[in-house]
């Protein structure tokens, strides 16, 4: 279980992003977060991964603080994954340094061997994208906090990447936050909803 | 009447010093698009979309080579006629919001267009075009860097429409924005084609596409697939005749969701 409770962030004095913030994540669980842009969704996803310090409230896993170093047991993928990998390595590079995983995982996620030897720019962004949630997939992995990592691909690349997801997900008994605009996509991967909303959380009906 | 008639596209590309390589990017590539029309044109990212609005446009970069035909109102669309007309009948509105002059205000780079559009009041043509994208006071007057990714998405459909263009070319006008943004973009463009104007909306969104849309192109690998009315995506899509569009529909969160089985998308790159 991953619980967030009372979190308080901002990124200047006396202004707040979030305000309050409590939320649980169980293994296994999918849960839907949405919110007009600038609400603090991603905010709120980057906390849960450890990129942010709340002001206050407190964050835990299984009841125990985070680790603070090593890999993250909750890992954060960016919309834009150009963002997320070093444009200067090799796709081979950028997975081992989290991991390495094997050639079937690899084939699941339609990784081409080739592709090892290639750069971040000479993969689409869906390909690319495909690369960065392979990475985060390292063991020790328990909690995925997915930041509207689909909405610039089209459907049938969309729907490979998540269904790939979801299988991983359920052998792993992975968590996973789906961060989103799109109703129809929350409500097919997710069991319940969260709205985020002037710093605070609603359950959506 | 706006025709595209087999096109096709290569890019030159030296290999080694002398010799050269052509690159194939699009073929046998067709589509019409009429007054009052909003055509959508749906497909995979790198399917060639945007190449294909180059094209249109004649922005193409100078070593691409174009073969088949370009046709406006029956006549042919070729770079000297598409020199005399962008701007005034025949506006891109760009993916990428780099298009903008990142050190001047807004509401000049409006103004700006609807100048060079020929519009006898460009400074009153602007305000009108960011009023109706929702564009006013103080959010009109500033940088592009000082604007949401989309706001400043809004400032690109506000020149594209500040003058008359009677042929407005929208690539990925509506990626970025949030639902209710979404929706004020999407209807613009309806209201523009309800206005007589041929609209061509370019997209990777084919639900919320198909809102709005008369036809759907489906493009894919550099080609069109087929052309089908709107109204042909629904239910399983028998209505559609390639096996692509089909995929492409169900694979849609709110249908099947599903991935395609390996025989239906030989190709799928």
């Amino acid at each position: 279980m991953l619980e967030a409770r009372d979190i308080t962030l901002g990124y200047r004095p006396g202004d707040s992003v979030l305000r309050g913030v409590s939320l649980r994540l169980a293994a296994g669980e999918w849960v839907g977060l949405s919110g007009a842009s600038g609400s603090g969704k991603s905010t709120l996803g980057r906390l849960l991964a450890g990129h942010h310090t709340p002001r206050r409230g407190s964050l835990r896993l299984d009841a125990a603080p985070l680790p603070p170093h090593g890999l993250h047991p909750v890992q954060w993928l960016p919309q834009v994954p150009e963002l997320a990998v070093n444009p200067r390595w090799r796709i081979g590079r950028i997975l081992a340094e989290a991991w390495t995983p094997d050639a079937a995982l690899r084939r699941r996620f339609g990784i081409a061997d080739d592709w090892l030897e290639r750069y971040p720019h000479e993969l689409s962004g869906g390909e690319l994208q495909r690369v960065a949630v392979l990475r985060s997939l390292a063991p020790g992995v328990r909690y995925l906090i997915a930041d509207e990592i689909s909405s610039m691909l089209d459907a049938i690349t969309q729907a490979e990447l998540w269904q790939t997801l979801a299988e991983i997900a359920e052998q792993r008994d992975l968590g996973v936050l789906v961060i989103g605009h799109d109703q129809a996509l929350l409500k097919r991967l997710c069991q319940h909803q969260l709205r985020l909303e002037n710093g605070q959380l609603w359950a959506e009906p | 009447m706006l025709e595209i008639d087999r096109l096709a596209l290569d890019f030159l590309r030296y290999r080694g010093l002398w010799r050269r390589a052509a690159i194939p990017c699009l073929h046998d590539v067709s589509l019409t698009l009429a007054r009052g029309e909003l055509h959508a044109v749906v497909g995979a990212s790198g399917a060639g979309k945007s190449l294909m609005a180059q094209a249109l446009i004649g922005l193409l970069p100078g070593n691409a080579r174009l073969r088949g035909s370009l046709r406006l109102d029956g006549e042919l669309l070729d770079a000297t006629r598409q020199a005399a007309l962008r701007g005034k009948h025949l506006a891109l509105i760009p993916q990428s919001l780099a298009a903008l002059d990142p050190l001047v205000r807004s509401h000049h780079q409006v103004t700006w267009a609807a100048r060079r559009a020929g519009v006898n009041a460009p400074r009153a043509a602007a305000e009108r075009a960011l009023t109706d994208v929702g564009l006013v006071g103080d959010s009109a007057r500033r940088y592009p860097h000082q604007l949401s990714g989309g706001m400043a998405r809004r400032v690109l459909l506000a020149m594209a429409t500040a003058g008359e263009a009677e042929w407005l070319i929208a690539d990925e006008p509506s990626v970025g924005l949030d639902p209710a943004h979404r929706a004020g973009v999407l209807e613009q463009l309806r209201r523009l084609a309800d206005a007589g104007k041929g609209v061509l909306l370019i997209t990777h969104d084919l639900r919320h596409a198909l809102s709005v849309a008369d036809r759907v192109t489906v493009f894919h690998a550099g080609t069109t697939l087929e052309t089908a009315p709107a109204t042909a995506f629904q239910g399983r899509g028998e209505a559609l005749s390639s096996d692509y569009a089909r995929a492409l529909w169900r694979a849609l969160p709110d249908n099947d969701f599903a991935r395609p089985a390996v025989h239906e998308v030989p190709q799928l790159a």
